[in-house]
């Protein structure tokens, strides 16, 4: 981003991640698989700008999202792209923060959203075995309506909208996070398929232990528990208690909104389960609701709620014992900023460290009449060589106010940029 | 979150530096540390074998009694008899002889079981109509047409009750009695009231309503289903209440199994007898039967089942023996994940970014 060359841009083709230059020399589109690098060149920038290639940028097919800037030059950019923002310097925080977290959150939703469904699914699959491949349902139909209607919509909902990895802040500290995001780690063919041999796994559990634990056993007063109702009841309250368990271990974030919602949702399920098998509901809409006193009877056998604790166990403590073991063995990015995030509560604000320039040897020019050497002199031939610096830090500043999770006191536009922003 | 005056200039269109927007909102963030996870496993083997103990405790102290009828003893001849569906209308009578070794001690309860039925198919549990079994005068003239081809018989009389979940209905009679030592065989006497559901008895069947005619009449216009001998107002001549939709046999039935090996509640002891006060002595026992359903057609079996309960339900291995099993699968898992973060883990690999 910074540049140690005078004039015209030494660069022809740049490769900026986000804006592409399309061109007129033929230019295709490479390969580039493994790691983007990001490189937005100032160069590059300007000679695309001044070449009034914006809308061209950002039709481009090959980017993944386009982002535009508002500004002085007109706001085509905005209309054309999927973000857009009003200064530069805010990219830093849509792709650290934003981008990392929007990634995060999409792959983690996807994985349980499909862990939930094959589960559901697989379920069935067992059932027919037992049902002469009739295609009955094991659970209730208002269960199978509702489940991902209400019962678990909310809950995958707050997870989506709220979870966060590390906040802002460390996201900033530590710009390697972005690296799974860039080599696709959290969501690929891989992690599919294993989501389905876990989904394969957990519905075997939640169909044969209910089944070995209720096929030939009663209530405690002689009466039916073997009875289709009672073990739909069952297999449903299993496979939802599961359900949230797995959501609760991979929520990151816990807000009061995803605490509302998770429990929210159990203590609407078994509301809603309980007003459907009313005698009310029976005798207004009999045929809609026939599982009329289920739920009394069979959910006050502690042979029932057993038989859920076993089921939850053995679902959920492999993936609890899996994630730990890959924590000590394989940690991640992730996971090393998180423990780190655990053991420092709060790194101390740095103090911004100054960038030491080498002082150029100026002279100083008398004023004169004539043009004199003011030339000469500016166009620093007789300096010392300026050893190569390295490349200063990227991100030096990490106590401005983005940094410090703090209101942001938004600048005007026109003001100007002061020096020491990032350059 | 929203502010009242309106913005105006450069920064109107700024969004609210609301926790809520600026997702800071106030959360916990729980990971997975090694204190937390090694001492929930141990605790979770702990509670697991605590649990399997006592449930293998409980468990044993119920006593079982499965004897399949089949074509045991002399239900051999009823077994060819049925085989033939033009027999269906003559009745068949067979004993079977079973012993117990020890006393069963407290309540004992007996059922019929049948292995191979699937009262789970799903065209047959959808062959039923719930509202001619609550007794809607409308629906036992007009049968739901789920019942089909079950609603209606031959001269389009409609059937009560429809379906073929009735119509199937399990119609074995069985009579115990005991040989007393040193004395002629006693009859044991069974309670037949009171074994189904609460809810099924009082809110899901009922009979419509009377208003001052006999059950019969009630049922004037109806046929009885097809496979049945006796119409639904007949069932039970010794106890007048038992009759119609609320016959209990026919509601335990009509409680469809979840899988084909299932048994249902047929009586219970009643201990009243001082015989049979504390529940069934040891000694030889003789199960006359009046067997009329048929099985040979889908390989079934049947068969009977005493046995004693405890808070637990029935005799169910399964559950207690599960639960130990579990119990030494998480405590392995947690020495070996002990064993990982003793090694590697503690404070290990994290250090480096």
């Amino acid at each position: 981003m910074s540049s140690s060359s005078a004039d015209k841009p030494s660069v022809i083709k740049a490769r900026a991640g986000l804006f592409w230059l399309q061109k007129t020399e033929t230019v295709q589109d490479e390969e580039v698989d493994g790691e983007y690098g990001l490189v937005i060149n100032g160069h590059s920038l300007a000679f695309a700008l001044e070449k009034d290639l914006q809308l061209e940028l950002l039709r481009t097919a090959s980017a993944h999202i386009g982002v535009g800037i508002s500004g002085q030059e007109g706001m085509q950019a905005v209309l054309s792209s999927d973000f857009s923002f009003a200064q530069f310097r805010y990219l830093q925080r849509l792709l650290l923060v934003h981008g990392r977290w929007s990634y995060l959150r999409m792959c983690k939703f996807l994985q349980y959203f499909f862990y939930k469904n094959f589960t559901f699914t697989f379920v069935h699959f067992w059932y027919a075995f037992f049902c002469g491949f009739s295609a009955q349902t094991v659970y209730d139909e208002w269960f199978i309506t509702l489940y991902n209607l209400m019962y678990t919509a909310l809950p995958v909902l707050g997870l989506s909208i709220f979870d966060q990895d590390v906040n802002d802040r460390w996201s900033f500290q530590y710009p390697q996070l972005y690296t799974p995001g860039q080599l696709n780690q959290y969501f690929s063919k891989k992690a599919f398929v294993r989501c389905m041999m876990k989904s394969c796994y957990s519905s075997l559990i939640l169909f044969f232990i209910p089944w070995a634990a209720m096929h030939d056993t009663v209530r405690d007063d002689g009466k039916d528990i073997a009875d289709y109702q009672s073990f739909a009841l069952l297999a449903q309250t299993c496979l939802l208690i599961v359900m949230s368990i797995q959501l609760s271990l991979d929520t990151h974030y816990w807000t009061a909104v995803n605490q509302f919602f998770v429990w929210g949702s159990l203590a609407g399920y078994f509301a809603i389960t309980f007003t459907m098998y009313s005698n009310g509901m029976f005798l207004i809409f009999t045929s809609a609701f026939p599982f009329i006193g289920t739920a009394r009877n069979s959910l006050n056998q502690p042979n029932v709620w057993l038989t859920i604790f076993l089921t939850s166990l053995l679902c959920i403590l492999p993936v609890v014992a899996f994630r730990f073991i890959l924590i000590q063995l394989r940690p991640t990015i992730n996971d090393k900023v998180r423990h780190k995030m655990r053991k420092e509560a709060l790194p101390a604000p740095t103090k911004p460290v100054r960038v030491k320039r080498i002082s150029t040897r100026r002279s100083g020019y008398a004023f004169s009449h004539s043009q004199g050497y003011g030339d000469l002199v500016t166009s620093r031939k007789f300096l010392l060589k300026i050893p190569v610096r390295t490349r200063p830090a990227l991100f030096t500043e990490t106590d401005s106010p983005l940094a410090q999770n703090q209101p942001q006191h938004y600048r005007t536009i026109t003001e100007e940029p002061e020096g020491s922003q990032s350059p | 979150m929203g502010k009242a005056k309106v913005k105006s200039g450069p920064l109107a269109r700024r969004p609210d530096n609301s926790a809520f927007k600026q997702q800071r909102l106030p959360a916990w963030s729980p990971m997975l540390t090694a204190n937390t996870v090694l001492p929930f496993f141990y605790f979770m083997a702990l509670i697991c074998m605590l649990l399997g103990v006592w449930l293998l405790l409980t468990v044993q102290s119920t006593q079982e009694m499965k004897l399949d009828y089949t074509e045991a003893g002399s239900c051999n001849l009823c077994y060819i008899k049925r085989q033939n569906a033009s027999n269906a209308a003559q009745s068949c009578t067979c004993s079977v002889m079973f012993s117990i070794q020890k006393a069963f001690k407290g309540d004992v309860f007996f059922y019929y079981g049948l292995k191979n039925f699937h009262q789970n198919l799903r065209r047959y549990m959808d062959s039923r109509d719930d509202g001619q079994m609550v007794g809607r005068k409308r629906n036992l003239k007009n049968p739901s047409s789920y019942c089909q081809p079950f609603d209606k018989d031959q001269t389009g009389v409609p059937i009560a009750p429809c379906g073929a979940v009735a119509n199937s209905i399990f119609n074995d009679s069985f009579t115990l009695s005991y040989h007393q030592p040193g004395s002629y065989r006693v009859r044991i006497p069974l309670l037949r009231r009171g074994i189904t559901w609460y809810t099924d008895e009082n809110v899901k069947f009922r009979n419509p309503k009377t208003e001052n005619l006999t059950l019969a009449e009630v049922f004037k216009d109806t046929a009885r289903p097809l496979y049945w001998q006796k119409p639904v107002y007949e069932l039970d001549p010794d106890d007048p209440t038992n009759n119609g939709f609320i016959n209990e046999d026919l509601i335990i039935w009509m409680r469809e199994a979840a899988f084909p090996n299932f048994k249902k509640l047929y009586g219970v002891l009643n201990r009243a007898d001082e015989v049979f006060a504390k529940g069934l002595p040891a000694g030889n026992y003789t199960i006359d039967i009046n067997y009329n359903f048929p099985v040979q057609y889908f390989r079934g079996r049947k068969e009977v089942v005493l046995t004693t309960l405890t808070w637990f339900g029935g005799q169910n291995h399964f559950l207690p023996v599960a639960y130990l099993v579990t119990s030494s699968l998480i405590l392995l898992l947690a020495v070996v994940l002990t064993v990982i973060w003793w090694k590697f883990g503690k404070a290990g690999k994290n250090m480096q970014e």
